[in-house]
């Protein structure tokens, strides 16, 4: 038997495993991480394709909702990606049993980040698929600054899936409802239709401190003006270290307010 | 090395003002198997978890194979394992998916053979390849128990490992038990609300009562001390207050 003192990549493999049976094992959850994508790819490409037959600055505002509506998709289902996995255990009551396993805070939070990058691209390859098919719109045509946007996202989406999954240890599933609601905050905060001037001025500060704001600027500096600015990025990437920190400190804080509170033992459905 | 696989000491848990386990102090020695006994709300779940690192002690301290629980359980989390009816497996994994999967997690070498040896063992055969949550509940604490023994653990803690069994395959559980024991020659530490299974396996029994351990002693000296015939009768003297042990009576 190895010890169990270090990281482990096989510790953090048996969690991805233990998630994609679970996937593969059931079709209406992975028809849901399709269904939603899709149905809101669909209805923002129709007011894309009335929008952009409107003269003036308005058609090409209309020509960011597609990439808009797809990298909210990457914030959105990246950390419901993350979030339900962590769920899946208190559902399945089987939380107290990883926690007596050797398996460590750290290998059990990378599984869960492979595991929502692995949920984001069910649903999100099919969609842009899609979104080229019925609306010319090839999201992978922003090319490299595609993957300085992602990146970004998926960091804060850890960040938040992080901080949700720590209540939840703690709280328990009374708390469940901030998984599916605490993202939709950062909706009209992170300007994802809109620029930021958009704002009144004493809420644009608030709007800059969240990291998407940078990616959605970013994104339609891109499709409008074609110029990719990498500040953004750089200034998004910094403001993600600091939330990346903050949420796993603030993790590890519940679990250890789970721990005193005997809330690890009473998990359940 | 410590000759005790298992050391509490001046334990203690409170839930806001409420005492759920009030400054015990035990040694359980490597090897054996110890019952740990009381009502409900006595404290035996709690002790459990603070003994699993579950729960955090308000006070005092455990140690599990010479590694304090609440600084460095990484040090021996692969040599334990435990089982409960209030924990369960995934219900829509396989039997073997669970397995394989605790397999990777305990870093068992050889899991198709260890799940193999097990699925012999425990007589899973039949159902391994069915869902976790379509197996019958005799089924489930079997898988329960190949769980909790895919590490082959020096110290396994088991919360009433044959409630809601029917008494061949209580009996079955209990003799598997016995053989792993044997075997591997592993502590156990077991919770439970059947005194003949307690009588039968356990070379000691702790009393648990308001968290505070009233009794600790092997289970033939704790009947003679009370002046009764099983350790059913002595523990509902215990949990009703309806007699004091004989020496204390005498004095």
């Amino acid at each position: 038997m190895s010890a169990s003192s270090s990281f482990s990549v096989q510790r953090v493999f048996a969690i991805v495993l233990r998630h994609w049976y679970l996937l593969r094992s059931s079709w209406p959850r992975l028809l849901e991480l399709i269904y939603w994508p899709a149905v809101q790819m669909i209805m923002w490409g129709f007011l894309q394709l009335n929008v952009a037959r409107m003269p003036g600055a308005l058609a090409a505002t209309a020509s960011t909702f597609l990439a808009a509506v797809m990298l909210w998709d990457v914030l959105f289902r990246g950390q419901l990606g993350f979030s339900m996995s962590f769920l899946e255990e208190m559902w399945a009551r089987n939380l107290a049993n990883l926690m007596i396993s050797p398996l460590r805070p750290i290998e059990f939070v990378i599984g869960l980040v492979v595991m929502s990058m692995v949920r984001l691209a069910i649903g999100l390859v099919p969609v842009s698929i899609l979104a080229i098919v019925f609306f010319g719109f090839n999201l992978w045509g922003l090319g490299l600054a595609l993957v300085a946007f992602f990146a970004n996202l998926l960091f804060t989406s850890w960040a938040v899936g992080l901080l949700c999954s720590g209540l939840v240890l703690r709280h328990g599933l009374g708390a469940e409802g901030l998984t599916w609601s605490l993202m939709f905050l950062f909706l009209p905060l992170t300007c994802v239709y809109y620029p930021v001037t958009t704002l009144p001025a004493w809420l644009q500060p608030i709007a800059w401190a969240l990291p998407p704001t940078a990616v959605f600027e970013g994104m339609r500096a891109l499709v409008v003006d074609h110029v990719f600015r990498a500040d953004l990025m750089v200034w998004a990437l910094a403001l993600n270290a600091a939330g990346l920190i903050i949420a796993a400190a603030a993790f590890l804080s519940l679990l250890g307010a789970a721990r005193r509170a005997g809330s690890l033992i009473s998990v359940g459905e | 090395m410590t000759a005790f696989a298992i050391e509490a000491e001046n334990l203690t848990k409170h839930y806001g003002a409420s005492v759920a386990v009030d400054g015990i102090s035990f040694a359980l020695a490597a090897g054996s198997v110890t019952g740990l006994l009381g009502g409900n709300g006595a404290g035996k779940t709690t002790t459990i978890g603070m003994i699993m690192g579950l729960v955090a002690p308000t006070a005092g301290r455990v140690r599990v194979l010479s590694a304090d629980m609440a600084r460095e359980p990484h040090q021996v989390l692969h040599r334990m394992n435990f089982e409960s009816p209030y924990v369960d497996l995934p219900h829509r994994l396989t039997v073997r998916q669970n397995l394989r999967v605790f397999g990777l997690l305990y870093g068992v070498p050889g899991i198709v053979d260890r799940i193999a040896a097990l699925a012999r063992d425990l007589d899973l055969t039949e159902f391994i390849d069915r869902q976790a949550g379509k197996i019958s509940a005799g089924q489930k604490t079997r898988v329960a128990l190949a769980k909790a023994l895919i590490n082959e653990p020096d110290v396994l803690v088991l919360d009433e490992p044959t409630a809601s069994l029917d008494p061949d395959t209580a009996d079955w559980i209990r003799s598997h038990l016995e053989r792993y024991r044997a075997r591997r020659g592993a502590t156990i530490l077991l919770a439970s609300h059947n005194m003949s299974e307690v009588e039968r396996l356990c070379d000691r029994v702790i009393m648990l009562k308001r968290g505070l351990i009233v009794d600790d002693e092997p289970p033939a000296a704790l009947i003679a001390r009370y002046g009764r015939q099983t350790l059913e009768e002595v523990f509902l003297d215990v949990a009703r207050g309806r007699r004091e042990p004989m020496k204390e009576a005498a004095k």
